[in-house]
């Protein structure tokens, strides 16, 4: 066999294009909308909401969008498992009221961690069965999948009217986590704080397992060429079914955090929240996990900005927002090379 | 041990509707280049996605040392030890050429000695070790599909048009790569529409028409038979040059 050849000078290696032109968009929007909202404290406490709710919509798409990358799954009824985690964490509340309630915060936040364990495992092991049982038949078949997924998202909801009853749920948020931090004239929301930090979280772990292990160079190489990466000897079914479970168990965090957001909870609460993910995983680029953080920071500020400055047109805000990504960026922000 | 490796023995293959691979008979010794030739969609492309378990045979039987593979799962088959090289490639264009590597290498971590091997066929893979294999023109590209085909020992390696759109400097690094493969004794089933090409690398050829082999035999027998090349291919060797 050959020897090493040496290492060429470094200087005239082709450069790795930097695309920032999406992630300014973000800032360019939150500060266009300072002079039009006027007071800075308004504006501030629009803008943290906003972080947060874009958080909270992010750890519900993240799993969808590489659900759809990997395996061109088009999975409406990703939102069974938002709503089903958000009653099964409910359901762990409940028991836990005295720890709810309670003026310590390491109590508030043990209830918490449990109601959240409690809804990321039951949602994953739904969603191991969702996949084996409704959408492992339709692969390939994208009329199907919307059919199916559709179907199995209303009999999840009826089933949960079963369980839990038809009426609407009150969620109450933990004692430690009511209120607001203030810090000069500034008053941020402690729950709203805990959602960016947990959105934060998902995102940076997300992208270390996606670019420091081997499972994350097969999901992201799966996403773009799923084919090739069978034709070197893994077997993505079963790596799709990995992908497809953590999925789950992030929309059934989501769902927790969306719920304690709203403080109350309806079998529709993944229906509902199921339009602004599929616009932030469309505008973010098919299975791209960066383009869906942005995207879910863009639809949230804009939500929120809209609902504020022109409350009339706030429904349709995002949909003008994704038109006008689309138009600028066909694929998403940030598109895998494949599509 | 036999001296055949891959046996393809009345291989049908229907794509949707589309009848492609019309019984393909076709036996590829151990250790040696073979050279599917064949105009365009006589279903050489076909061949190597049935082998590979990509599209299933409809009717007969595949078998790769001794073991009936037809119809069994892609990620099984590349496990017996078959690489493939696709016509497009296949790279992962936002996978930097070393983590395009790191998967290519499903048993560990790609051996030092052999990456060397392979930087010496392909020194712009080492150049650009660190760039998303995105950012390579189409030559290096090919460079990196057949560098993922060969970083672990394969017992078969499948390769489908390696020149097609290449420049000539690429495909003499082509060259010199199958020939050190042959050295090694591993055994490559290779498509190529570029004659010259493969004569000079191909012991066996198995010519293909209408989803059936209409030819085989040795290559020197062919690359000396002028008539025969043009009764087969509609041009001859000469007219390559």
């Amino acid at each position: 066999m050959a020897t090493t050849t040496s290492r060429s000078a470094p200087d005239d290696l082709p450069q790795t294009p930097r695309d920032l032109m999406p992630v300014l968009i973000a800032p360019v929007i939150a500060l266009a909308a300072l002079p039009l909202i006027g007071s800075p404290t308004t504006w501030v406490t629009l803008t943290v909401a906003a972080l947060a709710m874009g958080m909270m919509i992010f750890v519900i798409a993240s799993g969808l969008t590489l659900i759809f990358g990997l395996m061109d799954v088009l999975n409406f009824g990703h939102g069974a498992f938002i709503a089903i985690g958000a009653y099964m964490a409910m359901t762990v509340l409940g028991p836990l009221s005295g720890w709810v309630q309670s003026d310590a915060l390491t109590l508030n936040l043990a209830a918490l961690m449990l109601a959240v364990i409690a809804a990321m495992i039951g949602t994953g092991a739904l969603g191991w069965a969702f996949e084996r049982v409704i959408v492992r038949p339709v692969y390939g078949q994208h009329l199907k999948q919307i059919l199916i997924t559709m179907g199995g998202l209303i009999v999840a909801e009826q089933l949960i009217h079963v369980v839990w009853g038809g009426d609407q749920k009150p969620m109450p948020l933990p004692n430690g986590l009511r209120g607001a931090i203030t810090i000069g004239d500034f008053a941020l929301e402690k729950f709203r704080l805990l959602a960016v930090a947990v959105g934060l979280t998902v995102f940076i772990v997300m992208q270390l397992v996606l670019n420091r292990t081997k499972v994350g160079l097969l999901i992201r190489a799966g996403v773009e060429n799923r084919e090739m990466v069978e034709a070197l000897g893994y077997r993505i079914r079963q790596l799709f079914v990995g992908v497809f479970i953590a999925g789950s168990a992030l929309a059934g965090l989501g769902g927790t955090m969306w719920a304690l957001y709203r403080e109350t909870l309806t079998a529709a609460i993944g229906g509902d929240v199921m339009v602004l993910v599929f616009i932030v995983i469309i505008i973010g680029g098919l299975g791209s996990v960066g383009g869906c953080f942005l995207g879910a920071i863009l639809v949230a500020l804009t939500a929120n900005y809209t609902a504020f400055l022109a409350p009339k047109i706030a429904v349709a805000s995002n949909i003008l927002l994704m038109v006008a990504i689309l138009m600028w960026r066909p694929q998403g922000l940030y598109p895998v090379a494949r599509r | 041990m036999s001296d055949v490796l891959l046996v393809l023995d009345g291989v049908h293959t229907h794509i949707g509707q589309y009848h492609i691979l019309q019984g393909v008979d076709l036996a590829v010794p151990r250790g040696e280049l073979t050279v599917l030739l064949g105009r365009n969609g006589a279903g050489k492309t076909t061949t190597l996605r049935t082998i590979m378990g990509l599209w299933p045979p409809s009717q007969g039987t595949i078998s790769f040392d001794g073991r009936a593979i037809g119809g069994r799962a892609t990620p099984d088959i590349a496990r017996l030890g078959i690489g493939y090289v696709p016509e497009s490639m296949g790279v992962f264009a936002d996978l930097t050429v070393a983590e395009n590597m790191r998967l290519a290498a499903r048993l560990g971590p790609p051996d030092a000695a052999r990456l060397d091997w392979i930087f010496g066929l392909f020194p712009a893979l080492k150049r650009f070790w660190q760039l998303p294999a995105g950012l390579l023109s189409g030559g290096q590209k090919q460079m990196l599909s057949i560098a993922r085909a060969i970083v672990e020992p394969k017992a078969l390696i499948l390769i489908d048009e390696p020149t097609k759109g290449i420049a000539p400097a690429i495909i003499e690094g082509m060259i010199t790569a199958f020939k050190e493969l042959k050295r090694d004794k591993t055994t490559i089933l290779l498509v190529e529409q570029n004659f010259r090409f493969a004569a000079s690398l191909g012991d066996s050829v198995a010519v293909m028409d209408d989803g059936r082999i209409v030819h085989r035999g040795a290559m020197q027998a062919l690359a000396a038979d002028s008539a025969l090349q043009t009764r087969l291919l509609g041009l001859s060797l000469a007219a390559h040059q």
